[in-house]
């Protein structure tokens, strides 16, 4: 059962698969981003991928797995960031597609269209990681204020640093109030 | 000066009978109110700015985040052991939960999980359902409580404490337990916990009829939740609902029998189906898991079997202490162990079992070291409450009280 979706996957989209592997019983499947929702939609419509279960990102910046040869290490020519859909199936199988996107250009086509469930999780994402989400309806920062400078998930982001809340007058009003002035 | 002009003055208003008559129409336009973040029924740490239509609300705004404490970030910075009490303050209501999915993530990424003794998984189900306990206790509980059935919510609150109690004697703390562990659990189960917990789970059935026929039937509780807060199967599933939300809207998922983990096999239990996906259901629901778990508790006890509480493996469990004081290599594999933390393989893995609110999931990737590279939660609280939006669309601000109690959005948890 296990190898029947990525093999699937991999024969009606030769183009658009990067690599397939197995990890501890989850299927990964790298996918380019360009064909991110084309390939999304189809396991959503024809595998009955209906549920979504979760978006992270993971940044690499600092991998550098203990026991793995100085070629696995990040280096400034591999992409930085990895997005990751975890979907899962009616026949409770689990897919977990990437999708790497470089540092100077993180985006990632969104599936908040698709599955309205990633909606506040692409926001979270976006928030802790920057990661933007081409195509989402309403990507904002979610926990923390629109203030805030930096992803503090980032590796870069030093776990000791402050940001007291500082008023600015300057941004956008409250769209939800706009209407109502 | 007349005396209305100076009321105006003074006051800043008039009196009915000097307005004219069309000062005297209610104003036809929109408002928006803010609900929360401290407000009783938001449970303290969300805020929803709301524009209404007279009571009802036309549109929403759901702004989760005032109770963010970094988990994911601080776990970077710990050792896979110390991320424990971390887990502890994500759904507070029912910590046991998290402690086993983290443990169990982190077994999953050593390779250990077929290696852990039987009475473990006993003693983590045992601890478990005693937490989904007393989830779902507090969640009917509030909630009734927010309707204004105060007395449900003392009878319920009672049941839980009971529970609290039995699992401060298992694990040296009433609320963030902190009792399992990588390849185990901290201590056995204390001498005369299976009568204590037999007796308990009996007065807990007694509680539940009592609160049943308070509830059921009741007319004002069902006014209020029935037909409220409805969500058809298709959005359950599009919105990624899981646990008694989405069981309530009739989608028949529950990991504990769908993705088998620790002894669920061994058990016998049904997973409660609702039809209508409203407040009532939802609450149904919840009433029928809790009669499950103690079915469930019943059958573990009668089942677990003796043997020792931690793997063997010297990878993840301490020496003995005895050896520590005594031999240099304890001592110092002692030292390693606490400094430098478990050492996990580099690798990732995604591990869930069936929380409170449903699939609480751990993601973590590691690097070799002793601490992860990243972990990630998935909260089922955070994915509910990104519904609560469209859930309360159209309803009275009053029906925002049970929709949200029912939700059971626990703040540590959708915050993380």
């Amino acid at each position: 059962m296990a190898k029947q979706v990525l093999d699937a996957l991999t024969a009606k989209f030769p183009h658009a698969v990067d690599r397939t592997e197995m990890t501890y019983g989850d299927e990964v499947a790298w996918i380019k981003r360009d064909h991110l929702v084309e390939v999304a939609k189809w396991l959503r419509d024809e595998l009955g991928f209906v549920f979504p279960v979760f978006v992270t990102a993971i940044d690499r910046l600092d991998w550098k797995p203990i026991g793995l040869p100085p070629s696995e290490h990040w280096n400034e020519d591999k992409p930085r960031f990895e997005v990751a859909y975890q979907l899962r199936s009616k026949t409770n199988q689990r897919l977990r597609l990437k999708i790497a996107a470089p540092e100077q250009d993180p985006r990632v086509p969104s599936l908040a269209e698709l599955w309205p469930a990633f909606n506040w999780q692409e926001r979270e994402t976006f928030d802790m990681y920057g990661i933007r989400f081409d195509g989402h309806p309403d990507l904002r920062r979610i926990y923390l204020y629109e203030e805030f400078v930096g992803y503090p998930l980032r590796k870069d982001y030093p776990k000791e640093k402050r940001q007291p809340l500082v008023r600015r007058d300057d941004l956008a009003l409250n769209p939800l109030k706009k209407e109502v002035r | 000066m007349a005396d209305s002009t100076l009321k105006q003055l003074v006051l800043g208003r008039k009196d009915v009978q000097d307005l004219s008559d069309t000062e005297q129409d209610l104003p036809p336009d929109l408002m928006t109110v803010n609900m929360g973040p401290s407000h009783p029924a938001m449970h303290g740490t969300v805020r929803i700015v709301l524009t209404v239509d007279g009571e009802r609300i036309v549109r929403s705004d759901v702004q989760p985040g005032y109770l963010h404490r970094c988990f994911e970030k601080e776990s970077e910075y710990a050792t896979y052991t110390q991320v424990f009490p971390y887990t502890d303050r994500l759904n507070y209501v029912s910590p046991m939960i998290n402690n086993v999915g983290w443990a169990m993530a982190v077994e999953k990424l050593m390779g250990l999980t077929s290696a852990i003794p039987k009475r473990v998984e006993y003693i983590r189900v045992i601890v478990s359902e005693m937490s989904r306990m007393t989830d779902h206790l507090t969640c009917v509980g509030a909630s009734a409580m927010e309707l204004g059935a105060f007395t449900a919510f003392l009878y319920f609150l009672k049941a839980r404490e009971w529970l609290y109690e039995l699992l401060e004697v298992v694990s040296g703390a009433r609320l963030t337990h902190s009792y399992v562990r990588v390849g185990g659990v901290v201590k056995d189960l204390p001498q005369g916990f299976h009568t204590e917990l037999t007796n308990t789970l009996d007065k807990i059935a007694g509680v539940m009829v009592e609160v049943e026929a308070m509830l059921n039937n009741n007319k004002i509780f069902r006014d209020r939740m029935a037909g409220i807060g409805a969500m058809s199967k298709e959005d359950a599933i599009a919105t990624g609902c899981v646990g008694p939300i989405a069981r309530a809207c009739g989608v028949d998922y529950d990991v504990r029998r769908d993705h088998p983990y620790s002894v669920y096999p061994e058990v016998e239990f049904d997973v409660p189906l609702g039809t209508t996906g409203d407040c009532y259901d939802r609450y149904l629901v919840r009433v029928e898991e809790l009669k499950q778990c103690i079915r469930i508790l019943r059958q573990c006890l009668r089942q677990i079997p003796a043997g020792p509480i931690m793997v063997d493996d010297p990878r993840v469990t301490l020496p003995p202490k005895q050896d520590t004081y005594n031999t240099i290599e304890s001592m110092i594999r002692h030292f390693k162990h606490i400094m430098d933390g478990i050492r996990v393989p580099p690798g990732e893995a995604y591990t869930f079992v069936e929380g409170g609110n449903g699939e609480i999931g751990f993601f973590i990737v590691a690097d070799g070291t002793g601490r992860p590279y990243k972990a990630y939660c998935r909260s089922p609280s955070f994915v509910h409450l990104s519904t609560a939006g469209q859930l309360i669309h159209n309803h009275l601000i009053a029906d925002v009280v049970p929709i949200f109690g029912m939700i059971n959005m626990i703040g540590g948890e959708c915050d993380k």
